[in-house]
């Protein structure tokens, strides 16, 4: 066991298929191509992949909490708090923090609605958040009516700002990533998510306070989608009603994808980032192939469903 | 083939075993037609691991079964004992909670086929209902999950006296009357008098040994796996039945020192009720002290554990408990186990704040705690970073014991941690106890072995949720925890 080589730890590692399976695909597509924009590819998979993990880590530690936990509501949470956001700061650049603040706040409150759902009322993660999300979007369509106010300058310039072909914003969501790689190995508040995960009631008896954990988890998760949704707003030019519409299955997909357990009590914080790139990568691919839309989807699906046949393939075996 | 002058069944030499324990160490066995057979004995004494051979659902490691004079080792399951007319009524209930009492009735009988069904097995389990619980007030259309649990077991019982093609010979009734009251519990043992008389046979299990000496012609004692005594009821008396069900009284093992006198008075750690306690009785614990619940398994002992777990992180209500607690679960799987961790993760999970520096853990200190405790409590695996599945059981009780004990506890809650753990690792943790108990801390052992009571300097014996005898060290006795344990609500 100890004198395993460090190439056979490298296989076990649960992070590295998304990541083979991504450098594959954008493989595929240079070789189409022969060669011409792989750079620009690439550019463009980190800016769209960071948003993908920025939800995806919330949602991961979500999942991880144990069977049935889920949050559907992210898409929802990503509208709201980019609206509100967009609207207060009314494109005044000195009010880009507080815009910030709101957005987060706004995750902060979403997730203590979403677990006095669950727990008060104690009603299914899956349905407690799907209907919140329901209530969410609506006070974003009351409150937006559909306009679409611009976002300060600055806040657009540096979601979108490149310095040699490499995403500011990337860079800023792979430091999150590094950060929350040591929440969950190495705090507490790590510890305790992955003992929920694995058996809630040895965890509680084990002197964990299993409420408030998961009370804290789903605020993570919602506080994570805020910021996601604020950063997409200022991304895109602005809060769409639609905007977080991709993110409901990219969200659980990355988490699945990037060799999180499904079951609960084994995360994976590396994989995210390879899952999120395949995502993105595997949806250029099929569009350089130059496939109808209906195609592309049939496609997307299957390839996605193949990963995480193999991935859960090749955890049974362990 | 059938012999009418043969037992209704016969075991010979039967024996059965759960990895290393026997539970059922060759027991013969025989019912005749017409008796009703009583069982006692106390908490693993294999009483329902033989009336589970006897229903089919275990095979014997050992030993002959016959039914009606027929040999059919080898050959019996539950299907065999369904076509013999041999019916269980068992501690857990196995009606389906979704499906209406007649539909729970069809489940018995394949004979009902073909339109109107429902009907006849509406029919057919009112009838049983009507005959056994007069006046019982269930519908063959109720829902099983809507009824209460005395109805439902009712129906269970109902259900075990139906019959459409085969009839029935023997039925088992393994603790019937536990969640029934005084006057259906009544209707019920009339009705087995009666069933008996009528040429059919029944064993009946039970703690209430005023129902046995009442109802069965011969009974049976059973302890550790084995027929200690066999005799008609008639000649059995209360005390006398207790008297063979427990080993002789003897003189305390390891022996130590009495705790301080003075109980009375103030500095108790820990200061309790049991939710259905009516009189003022309280369980009271002080520092240093190990003291014991005791009592048949299920009668609350657990829940006061749970009580006090709880109480452990609040202020004021009525349950004081001063100190950190930590708990050693009993059943591993459901209470204990962290089945994806390594053996050195699982240990140190009650003690992270300890190790917790600017907000990281340190993993030197964990790894530091962990080899404290696999040397302190000899967790036998060559690397505390295998999963702590790779443990055998007794090693993985020991795991979480040194979880709770290597955390800053003062107050230690063990849930009968000891089941199934085999004789050596036990006195290797009694030692453990008693050395913690030395400096200061403080336990409280539900256990169901009367052995491990010796090691208590207090006992409290627990009977339907509420505490009925508070032994102090120098009045524990085997017989006074039995007879405290035993007793009739109406005595």
């Amino acid at each position: 066991m100890a004198a395993e080589p460090a190439w056979q730890r490298l296989l076990a590692q649960p992070w590295l298929w998304s990541y083979l399976a991504a450098a594959s695909v954008w493989a595929a597509t240079i070789a189409f191509t022969q060669g011409q924009g792989g750079g620009q590819v690439l550019t463009a998979a980190f800016t769209f992949a960071a948003f993908f993990v920025i939800v995806g880590i919330g949602q991961m530690f979500v999942v991880t909490l144990g069977p049935g936990n889920v949050d559907l509501s992210i898409p929802a949470t990503m509208t709201l708090a980019g609206t509100l956001a967009m609207r207060i700061m009314d494109g005044h650049e000195a009010l880009i923090l507080p815009g910030l603040a709101l957005a987060l706040g706004c995750g902060v409150v979403i997730g203590a609605i979403n677990y006095g759902l669950i727990r008060a009322l104690r009603i299914p993660p899956i349905i407690a958040t799907l209907s919140s999300s329901f209530l969410i979007q609506s006070t974003a369509i009351w409150y937006n009516r559909g306009i679409r106010i611009k976002p300060p300058p600055a806040l657009a310039e540096f979601a979108t700002a490149q310095v040699a072909g490499v995403p500011v914003l990337a860079v800023g969501v792979i430091l999150l990533t590094v950060l929350m790689h040591v929440l969950l190995t190495r705090t507490r508040y790590g510890r305790a998510v992955l003992a929920i995960g694995q058996n809630q009631r040895a965890a509680g008896l084990a002197g964990i306070p299993v409420d408030r954990i998961r009370l804290g988890t789903y605020m993570l998760c919602a506080t994570l989608a805020g910021l996601c949704g604020y950063v997409q707003a200022g991304f895109a030019g602005g809060a769409a009603l639609n905007m977080g519409e991709e993110y409901l299955l990219a969200s659980i997909a990355v988490v699945v994808i990037g060799g999180t357990s499904v079951a609960g009590g084994n995360a994976n914080v590396p994989g995210l980032w390879g899952a999120a790139l395949f995502l993105f990568l595997l949806v250029t691919m099929l569009n350089t192939f130059g496939l109808g839309a209906g195609i592309r989807l049939v496609m997307t699906g299957i390839i996605i469903i193949a990963v995480i046949i193999a991935a859960s393939g090749r955890q049974r075996a362990r | 083939m059938a012999d009418p002058a043969s037992p209704v069944v016969r075991l010979d030499g039967v024996e059965h075993r759960f990895g290393a324990v026997r539970a059922v160490a060759g027991v013969d066995l025989a019912v005749a037609a017409g008796e009703c057979l009583g069982l006692v004995g106390h908490n693993g004494a294999g009483k329902s691991t033989l009336m589970h051979v006897l229903a089919g659902t275990l095979r014997p490691d050992q030993g002959a079964l016959a039914v009606q004079g027929e040999v059919l080792t080898g050959r019996y399951d539950v299907v065999v004992a369904q076509r013999q007319g041999i019916r269980c009524v068992f501690q857990e209930f196995s009606l389906c909670p979704n499906l209406t009492v007649a539909e729970n009735a069809r489940i018995l009988h394949p004979a009902l086929t073909g339109f109107g069904w429902r009907a006849q097995a509406g029919r057919l389990i009112g009838e049983a209902l009507d005959r056994i619980f007069p006046g019982h007030g269930i519908a063959a259309g109720d829902v099983v999950g809507d009824l209460s649990i005395a109805k439902r077991q009712m129906v269970e019982i109902a259900r075990a006296f139906t019959v459409t093609d085969v009839p029935v010979r023997l039925v088992i009734l393994d603790e019937p009357t536990s969640s029934l009251d005084a006057m259906v519990a009544g209707q019920l043992l009339a009705f087995v008098r009666s069933f008996t008389a009528s040429g059919g046979s029944a064993i009946l299990i039970s703690h209430l040994l005023g129902e046995i000496l009442g109802t069965a012609d011969r009974i049976v004692v059973l302890r550790d796996g084995q027929v200690v005594a066999t005799r008609p009821a008639a000649e059995f008396t209360r005390d006398s039945l207790v008297a063979a069900m427990g080993s002789v009284a003897k003189a305390e093992p390891g022996a130590r020192p009495a705790a301080a006198a003075g109980r009375a008075g103030t500095g108790a750690r820990i200061r309790a009720q049991p939710a259905r306690q009516t009189d003022g009785q309280e369980l009271v614990v002080h520092p240093g002290e190990i003291v014991g619940l005791a009592g048949l398994a299920g009668h609350g002992q657990t829940d006061m554990l749970l009580q006090l777990f709880a109480a452990a992180g609040r202020r004021g209500g009525r349950t004081l408990v001063a100190g950190e607690v930590a708990l050693v679960a009993g059943d591993r799987q459901a209470d204990g186990i962290l089945p994806l961790w390594s053996i050195a993760k699982n240990i140190t999970i009650s003690s992270l704040r300890r190790m917790t520096r600017f907000g990281l853990i340190d993993p030197a200190a964990e790894q530091a705690l962990a080899s404290e405790w696999q040397a302190r409590i000899q967790i036998r695996t060559p690397d505390l970073e295998h999963n702590i599945l790779s443990l055998s059981g007794g090693n993985q009780q020991k795991a979480l014991f040194a979880r709770a004990l290597g955390s800053a506890a003062s107050i230690l809650l063990m849930d009968d941690p000891m089941r199934g753990v085999d004789i050596g690792t036990k006195q290797e943790v009694y030692g453990i106890i008693r050395a913690e108990a030395a400096k200061g801390r403080s336990f409280v052992w539900y256990t169901t072995e009367m052995d491990e009571l010796a090691h208590c300097d207090h006992v409290y014996v627990f009977r339907n949720g509420r505490i009925v005898a508070d032994l102090a060290r120098s009045e524990l006795a085997e017989e006074k925890v039995l007879q405290a344990s035993f007793a009739e609500a109406a005595a």
